[in-house]
């Protein structure tokens, strides 16, 4: 299957700190790329470098046509910000002159009732939230999904539904994902490979091979365990 | 009185239209303080026998391009940036004009416009609104999340570059009527209220402008009842509007609710 992404001795510095060194992965098409490590780590400046937003060294190639989907970690929206859900996706309609349908399709694949959309943001309960931001970035029609821990601040039943929503939706949509997570259990049920970060060592591989007590005692400085969740698989 | 109160209108309608991003934004304090930047540059117009707003707009726009630098090509803070360098162009401004044309730079000043000026003014207040109501979606996204922005192919710089400049020629268009330090409160008080009482970005566009006609158009009505400058009065009325908000927000959220 070819490669959605391509990346060769990828470094970020910011100011005098240098945060990511001589990075080297790829994404294959279709699959599920959970990227993982401690906080400071510099996961999320690795998805502001892939799309652009931060200067960075070294190569990012992204595949011909590529599409790029962010849903960026839960962002501060002020209290009584009066910007409704319908407010932000409207804008984005318009902004790529998409049919007004848009919203409404989107709605209905991150299952998010159009009374909650309506809502200003800043009054949307976590797990909505997030929805809302998944809504906003497939409206693109993406290929490549970049999600930055999806689940923050969404309690712990609402996680596992989101998370088997997106793995429904990566299928639905043919959609490439990446994804940065600290739900191991979950990352193990749904990554096709992990990328692990940290300041001692880069690893990068399949889940069985990335997701071991040393590994993870490697990456995270201690023991590091996951149970994995009960019940059927999806 | 119809034609004399055409312009201060379309400033009011500008006014509340800019002023909901900058209150959507967080930027009420640094608009406040770009404002003041006017001051020297109506100096400088003054004693060169030039347009004083014409002055103003130069300053305003050299401001906004400061601004702006700091913001994106540095790394500098710039709260504490814009706080020096605006309150130093007070200063130096109110060194440079003095008396009676102090005064009314500082406050404004209701007197009868050449037909160029108003014409060049209502034409400044329509390309303010346009460009507002026009890039309204991108202004939100960017607000929202400056990231995400990028991923939709807006260039944030860019705008925000446009939104400051909008930001400037609203503030020039009411050196005359409001002066360096009223003007930037008829572009918040407006905004900051119709943001207590919205729920949705249509109901604060809107209720952010009729806040600010309304208090321009009884500011002007009280101004001629009383013999008193219409400027001051409006801004008073406006804060009026912004007390009832704040009143009747708690009276809908309760007073526990922010």
């Amino acid at each position: 299957m070819p490669n959605a992404l391509e990346v060769e001795h990828l470094s970020v510095s910011i100011g005098r700190s240098s945060i990511l060194r001589d990075l080297t992965f790829s994404v294959r098409e279709g699959s599920s790329l959970a990227i993982i490590g401690p906080n400071g780590a510099g996961k999320t400046i690795l998805f502001k470098a892939l799309i652009g937003a931060i200067p960075c060294e070294g190569t990012v190639r992204w595949s011909a046509g590529t599409r790029i989907g962010y849903v960026p970690q839960k962002l501060d929206v002020e209290r009584d910000l009066p910007i409704t859900g319908l407010d932000f996706l409207g804008a984005r309609a318009k902004v790529s002159h998409a049919p007004t349908e848009e919203t409404r399709r989107v709605l209905a694949l991150v299952e998010l009732p159009m009374s909650a959309a309506a809502e200003p943001l800043g009054a949307l309960a976590g797990g909505h939230f997030q929805r809302l931001l998944l809504a906003f970035a497939l409206m693109g029609r993406p290929t490549v999904l970049l999600m930055d821990e999806p689940t923050a601040g969404v309690d712990e039943p609402g996680e596992a539904g989101l998370y088997a929503m997106i793995h429904r939706l990566q299928e639905e949509e043919r959609l490439t994902l990446m994804l940065i997570s600290h739900e191991l259990s979950l990352v193990y049920r749904y990554a096709t490979e992990v990328l692990c970060l940290s300041r001692w060592r880069t690893c990068f591989g399949p889940p069985i091979e990335i997701l071991t007590p040393e590994r993870l005692q490697e990456v995270y400085g201690s023991a590091t365990r996951f149970h994995l969740h009960d019940g059927p698989g999806d | 009185m119809i034609s004399d109160l055409l312009l201060p209108l379309a400033m009011a309608v500008a006014a509340g239209l800019v002023g909901c991003f900058a209150v959507m934004r967080r930027m009420t304090l640094a608009s406040d303080a770009l404002s003041h930047v006017a001051l020297p540059g109506i100096g400088v117009a003054l004693a060169l026998h030039l347009n004083p707003v014409l002055g103003g707009l130069g300053a305003l726009l050299l401001g906004t391009l400061l601004i702006w630098a700091l913001e994106h090509k540095t790394g500098v803070p710039t709260e504490a940036v814009i706080g020096v360098v605006f309150s130093v162009a007070l200063a130096v401004g109110s060194m440079l004009t003095s008396g009676e044309q102090l005064i009314e730079a500082l406050f404004g000043a209701q007197r009868s416009l050449s037909r160029v000026e108003t014409l060049l003014g209502l034409a400044a207040a329509v390309v303010v609104a346009v460009f507002v109501l026009r890039a309204r979606n991108r202004l939100v996204i960017a607000l929202v999340s400056p990231d995400l922005a990028r991923t939709v192919g807006i260039d944030v710089p860019r705008l925000n570059l446009l939104y400051l400049l909008a930001f400037a020629l609203t503030v020039a268009l009411g050196l005359r009527y409001l002066g360096v330090l009223l003007m930037g409160s008829l572009v918040i008080i407006p905004a900051a209220t119709a943001k207590y009482l919205a729920r949705n970005l249509s109901a604060m566009l809107t209720i952010s402008v009729a806040v600010a006609v309304l208090a321009t158009v009884l500011g002007s009505v009280a101004g001629q009842l009383l013999h008193r400058e219409a400027g001051p009065l409006s801004i008073t009325i406006a804060g009026g509007f912004f007390l009832l908000s704040v009143v009747r927000r708690h009276a809908r959220w309760g007073t526990g609710a922010a």
